[in-house]
C-alpha cells in the first residue's frame, strides 16, 4: 500500500457564493464553481478527462454535470455519502489520478436546498415502515450535547457558554469571507440566549442550510508543475463508516469513533504524529456547535473532556495555535451538503497559497478538512490533509 | 366453572380538570394523549392485566369498543400482536354499542364454559369524542379494562347473567360522524336508561333468586353521578353497595365504563362478595361474579386505582383541541408531506415494530434492537434468539427536546433508552412533563399511534415515564 501522499495535486479550485441563491439553479451553481476552477487552473472544460459529481439530493446521476458544462462524452460518476459527499467525490477523483488512469479530472460538489420551501433538510427517503423516530439533525446532535455535559459534569449554563464561543468565533471568521452565507458578528451572549431548536441546542448552535457548489481540478504533481508553482498536494485521506453503533450500550455519545478512525487513517498516511502541533489549520464539520467541540477531541487537538479549556483560551481562533473554520465553517459559510467538503478544501487551498485575504493565516503549510455525515451511531466521516509543495 | 382469573385497567395520564385553562369545569375527565386510541389503550390495559403471566396460555382475544380506528380491518389482531400472543388464537372485534364490553365478557365466559378456549383475554377500550364544549365532551372519559377469562385460577366466578336487547335511539354516531349525538335527555333517561337497566337488573335478580341486599357491589352504568345514585336507589340498593363510578374524576369511558367499574370493584372485593356488573346500550347485559378466596391474586398491575391516582391536569383546553384535531393548527415549519408507510415493510417488520422484539446473540449474549442478521458485537451471522423488550423497564442514557420536529407534542422528546438486561433503542418519549425528563430516569414502553397516513394507523412503541404505583386504593368520593 503506497497511499495517496504526494501522489496527486490540486491545480485549480472554484467556489460559488453560498447562501439563499434564489437566483441560481443547480446548473448555474455548477457552472459558477467549475469555471472559477478552470480559470484558476488555466484549463478549459475540454481538458477534463473524467469527473465526479457529489450531491445528496439535487441529482441522481452524474449526467447533469455534463449537461451544465457541456463535457464531451467523458466518464462522470455521481457520488453520495451524506455530509461527506463532496470529500468522497474528491477522494475518488484522487484515486483515479493516482492509479494513472487519467491526467486531469474534476471533482465538483453541488447542492440546491432552498427550493424545497422548507427551512430544514428535506431529503426524500426510500419507502419503509416509517416507525423510526422523526429525529431531525439538531436533535441527533443534541443527544450528544446532553450526554457530553452530563459525562463531564458541565453545568448547563457553562456548557451553553462554551458552545456559544464556538459559534461566535465562526461568525467572526465569516465576516471576512465574502462568499459566506452569513457575514455578521454574533456575540456569545446572543448565541447562548437564542431560541431553542433542539434542547440544549439553540438557533445559533446550528449551521445554515444553503445553496452552493465547489470544484477542484486534480492532476499528478508532475503535470501540476507545468501549470503553476503553488499547486497543493494531497497528504492523506481517511474515510470511516460506522455500523449503527448506537445499538451498543457502550456507545457513549461523547465521542464519534468515525472521526477518530478517519483522522487516524489520514494522519498515518500523511505521517503525522502530533496533529495539534503539526497541523496549521482545520476546516471541520461544525454542523452544530457541539459537533465542533467533540471534533476537537476526536481529531486529537484537545484531551478528552477538556476541549472547553482550549475554547476558553482561544486556541481555535484566527490568532490561536490551531485556527479552526477560518472561513466561518458550516455555521457561517453555509452547508449545501454535497458541496461542503470541497468548500473546506477550497479554504485550505487558498490559505496554503496565501490567498485567503483578510483572514489569511501567517503560517499555513499543512491543512485539514473533516466532514461528518449521518447521525450519532452511524456516521460517514472523511478527513483529508493538504500540504504545500516541498 | 368459568370466571375471571385476572384483571387490569388503563387510564391515560392526562385529565381535563380544574387547572386546565379553558376547560371551565371543576369536574375531571381522563383524556387520551394525541398518540393514544382505543387500540393503544387496550394494549396498555392488557399489559396491566398480564403482568407476570405467561402470555402463551391465551387462546383468544376479544376487543370491545365503539371507537375502532379502522372501519374495515381488525383491531384485535393488532392488539394480539402487540401483546405478543400466539398466532393460533381466536380474535374478534366487538363494536358499535356501549355495552360491547360486557358482551365480549359474556362471549368469553361462554367460550370457556363450552370448553372451546382455556383462557380468553377480554379488553374493552374507548375514546369517544363529544362535540367541542358540549355535554358529551364534558362527561366522557377515555380508558380501558382487561380480563383474563378462564376456568382455572378463577378469582371471581361467574354466578349468573341476564341480557335484554332493545332497539333504542338515545345515543348514536353514524358512520362518518365525528361526534356522538343524543336525543333529549329526559326521554333518554326515562324510557332508556331507567326502564331498560331497571328491567335488566330486576330480571337478573329474579333469575338468580336474589334480592338487592344480596349484592356486594353493583358496577352500574349511568351517564352521570346524579342518575347513577338515583337509579340505584330506585332499585333498592344502598349507597355503599354502589361501586364508585368515579364521576368527576374519570368520565364515562363508553364501552369500557362498566368493565372498568367491575375491575375497580374486584380490586377491593372481599372473598365471597357478589359483584354485579350492569351495562347499557341497545339493551343491557348483567353479569354476576362471586369473589373467591384468591381474589387478591387477580390484580397484577396498578389497575384502576393506580392509574386514576397517577394522573395530572392538562395545561389547557387548547392542547386537548389540538390532540383531537378539533383545532387544526398551521405547521409553521412547512415540513414536506408525509409519505404512506410501505405496507410490505410494515408486514416484514411486524415482530420488530409491533411485538417490539430485539435479538439476543446466541454466541456472545449481546442484546440488540432492532434484531440484526450479523451481531453488532461479535459478528456471528444469523444466530440469535428473539427477546421481547416491550415489558422491560429502561433507563434514559441521553435525550433532546426538539422544537422543530413537527410533532403534535412540541417539543418532541427524543431519548436513547438502555433496557434492563441489555439492548438500546432510540425512542420518542410521550406522556412526559419536560421537567421530569432526566438522564437515568426510569421509563416503560408504551404502544402508541405514530401517525395516520394513507388511512394506515402506524403503531409503534414509545418510552413513557414510569407511572407511579398507588400505594393505596383511591378513596371513594
Amino acid at each position: 500500500m503506497s497511499g495517496i501522499k504526494d501522489r496527486v495535486a490540486i491545480i485549480g479550485m472554484g467556489c460559488t457564493k453560498f447562501g439563499e441563491r434564489w437566483d441560481a439553479s443547480s446548473a448555474d451553481l455548477m457552472v459558477e464553481a467549475a469555471y472559477e476552477a478552470f480559470e484558476d487552473a488555466g484549463i478549459e472544460g475540454k481538458d477534463v478527462q473524467a469527473a465526479w459529481l457529489g450531491t445528496v439530493s439535487s441529482f441522481r446521476t452524474g449526467q447533469p454535470l455534463a449537461d451544465a458544462l457541456k463535457l464531451d462524452y467523458i466518464p462522470i460518476t455521481r457520488v453520495e455519502n451524506a455530509c461527506a459527499t463532496a470529500t468522497d467525490a474528491f477522494r475518488n477523483a484522487c484515486y483515479a489520478v493516482a492509479a494513472g488512469v487519467y491526467d486531469i479530472v474534476l471533482a465538483l460538489g453541488v447542492e440546491k436546498l432552498k427550493d424545497s420551501g422548507f427551512s430544514g433538510l428535506a431529503v426524500p427517503e426510500a419507502p419503509g415502515s416509517d416507525v423510526n423516530p422523526p429525529v431531525p439533525p439538531p436533535s441527533q446532535f443534541a443527544l450528544a450535547a446532553t450526554r457530553y455535559f452530563h459525562e463531564y459534569g458541565i453545568p448547563f449554563e457553562e456548557g451553553k457558554q462554551t458552545l456559544a464561543q464556538i459559534a461566535s468565533k465562526n461568525h467572526h471568521n465569516g465576516t471576512m469571507s465574502p462568499k459566506a452565507h452569513f457575514q455578521r458578528e454574533v456575540s456569545a451572549e446572543q448565541v447562548a440566549n437564542a431560541p431553542m431548536v433542539a434542547w440544549p441546542l439553540g438557533l445559533f448552535d446550528c449551521c445554515g442550510v444553503s445553496d452552493g457548489a465547489a470544484a477542484a481540478i486534480i492532476t499528478t504533481p508532475e503535470i501540476a508543475k507545468t501549470f503553476r508553482d503553488d499547486y497543493i498536494l494531497v497528504k492523506g485521506i481517511g474515510l470511516s463508516v460506522g455500523a449503527f453503533g448506537i445499538m451498543r450500550n457502550d456507545w457513549d455519545f461523547t465521542h464519534f469513533p468515525e472521526s477518530v478512525r478517519a483522522s487516524q487513517a489520514a494522519y498515518q498516511e500523511a505521517g503525522i504524529s502530533d496533529p495539534r502541533r503539526e497541523i496549521d489549520l482545520a476546516m471541520v464539520h461544525d454542523c452544530f456547535t457541539i459537533t465542533e467541540l467533540i471534533i476537537y477531541e476526536d481529531l486529537g487537538f484537545s484531551p478528552r473532556g477538556r476541549a472547553s479549556e482550549d475554547v476558553e483560551s482561544g486556541t481555535f481562533t484566527l490568532e490561536g495555535d490551531l485556527p479552526v473554520n477560518t472561513d466561518g465553517g458550516l455555521k457561517c459559510f453555509g452547508h449545501p451538503i454535497g458541496a461542503s467538503g470541497i468548500r473546506m478544501i477550497y479554504e485550505v487551498y487558498k490559505q496554503l497559497q496565501g490567498k485567503a485575504g483578510q483572514r489569511q493565516l501567517q503560517k499555513a503549510d499543512l491543512g485539514l478538512t473533516h466532514n461528518l455525515g449521518g447521525r450519532p451511531g452511524s456516521f460517514t466521516c472523511s478527513v483529508a490533509l493538504f500540504g504545500t509543495r516541498d | 366453572m368459568a370466571g375471571i382469573a385476572a384483571f387490569g385497567a388503563y387510564i391515560p395520564r392526562y385529565r381535563l380538570g380544574a387547572s386546565t385553562e379553558g376547560w371551565g369545569s371543576r369536574a375531571e375527565r381522563s383524556v387520551a394523549n394525541f398518540d393514544e386510541d382505543s387500540v393503544t389503550m387496550a394494549v396498555a390495559a392488557a399489559l396491566d392485566c398480564l403482568a407476570g403471566r405467561d402470555r402463551q396460555d391465551i387462546d383468544g382475544l376479544l376487543f370491545a369498543t365503539t371507537t375502532p380506528p379502522y372501519a374495515e380491518k381488525g383491531c384485535a389482531s393488532i392488539i394480539a400482536t402487540a401483546l405478543d400472543l400466539r398466532r393460533d388464537i381466536f380474535t374478534a372485534d366487538i363494536t358499535d354499542v356501549l355495552r360491547a364490553g360486557t358482551t365480549a365478557l359474556k362471549q368469553a365466559l361462554d367460550s370457556v364454559a363450552a370448553g372451546s378456549a382455556r383462557q380468553v383475554l377480554v379488553i374493552a377500550s374507548d375514546n369517544r369524542q363529544g362535540a367541542p364544549k358540549g355535554e358529551a365532551e364534558r362527561s366522557s372519559g377515555d380508558g380501558a379494562a382487561a380480563f383474563i377469562v378462564s376456568s382455572e385460577g378463577v378469582v371471581a366466578e361467574l354466578e349468573g347473567f341476564y341480557s335484554l336487547s332493545e332497539n333504542m335511539m338515545d345515543v348514536w354516531r353514524s358512520a362518518g360522524d365525528p361526534f356522538v349525538r343524543s336525543w333529549e335527555d329526559r326521554f333518554a333517561i326515562e324510557e332508556g336508561l331507567d326502564r331498560i337497566l331497571g328491567d335488566a337488573i330486576a330480571g337478573f335478580m329474579e333469575k338468580q333468586g336474589i334480592a338487592a341486599r344480596d349484592v356486594g357491589k353493583l358496577a352500574l352504568y349511568a351517564p352521570d353521578g346524579r342518575r347513577h345514585a338515583q337509579l340505584a336507589r330506585q332499585m333498592g340498593f344502598a349507597p355503599e353497595q354502589l361501586q364508585d363510578a368515579m364521576f368527576g374524576r374519570l368520565g364515562n369511558t363508553g364501552a369500557a365504563f362498566v368493565p372498568m367499574l367491575l375491575v375497580s370493584a374486584l380490586e377491593d372485593a372481599a372473598p365471597g362478595q357478589l359483584i354485579v356488573a350492569a351495562s347499557y346500550g341497545d339493551g343491557s347485559d348483567v353479569l354476576g361474579f362471586r369473589a373467591t378466596g384468591t381474589i387478591a391474586d387477580g390484580r397484577a398491575g396498578i389497575g384502576v386505582a393506580g392509574h386514576l391516582g397517577s394522573g395530572q391536569n392538562l395545561d389547557s383546553y387548547e392542547t386537548y383541541a389540538r390532540w383531537r384535531d378539533v383545532w387544526v393548527t398551521d405547521a409553521a415549519s412547512r415540513r414536506p408531506q408525509a409519505q404512506s408507510p410501505s405496507v410490505s415493510a410494515l408486514w416484514r417488520e411486524s415482530d420488530k415494530n409491533i411485538r417490539f422484539y430485539g435479538a439476543t446473540c446466541n454466541q456472545c449474549g449481546f442484546v440488540q434492537y432492532p434484531p440484526q442478521r450479523v451481531c453488532v458485537s461479535c459478528r456471528a451471522r444469523d444466530d440469535s434468539s428473539p427477546v421481547r423488550l416491550s415489558d422491560r423497564p429502561g433507563r434514559v442514557f441521553t435525550y433532546s427536546m426538539d422544537y422543530l420536529a413537527g410533532t403534535t407534542d412540541t417539543p418532541l422528546v427524543v431519548t436513547v433508552v438502555d433496557f434492563e438486561g441489555g439492548g438500546r433503542a432510540l425512542c420518542m418519549m410521550t406522556d412526559r412533563e419536560l421537567d421530569e425528563v432526566k438522564i437515568d430516569m426510569t421509563v416503560a414502553m408504551s404502544f402508541r399511534k405514530l401517525r395516520v397516513v394513507n388511512g394506515i394507523h402506524n403503531y409503534y412503541w414509545k418510552a413513557v415515564p414510569q407511572r407511579a404505583v398507588a400505594s393505596e386504593p383511591v378513596p371513594a368520593s
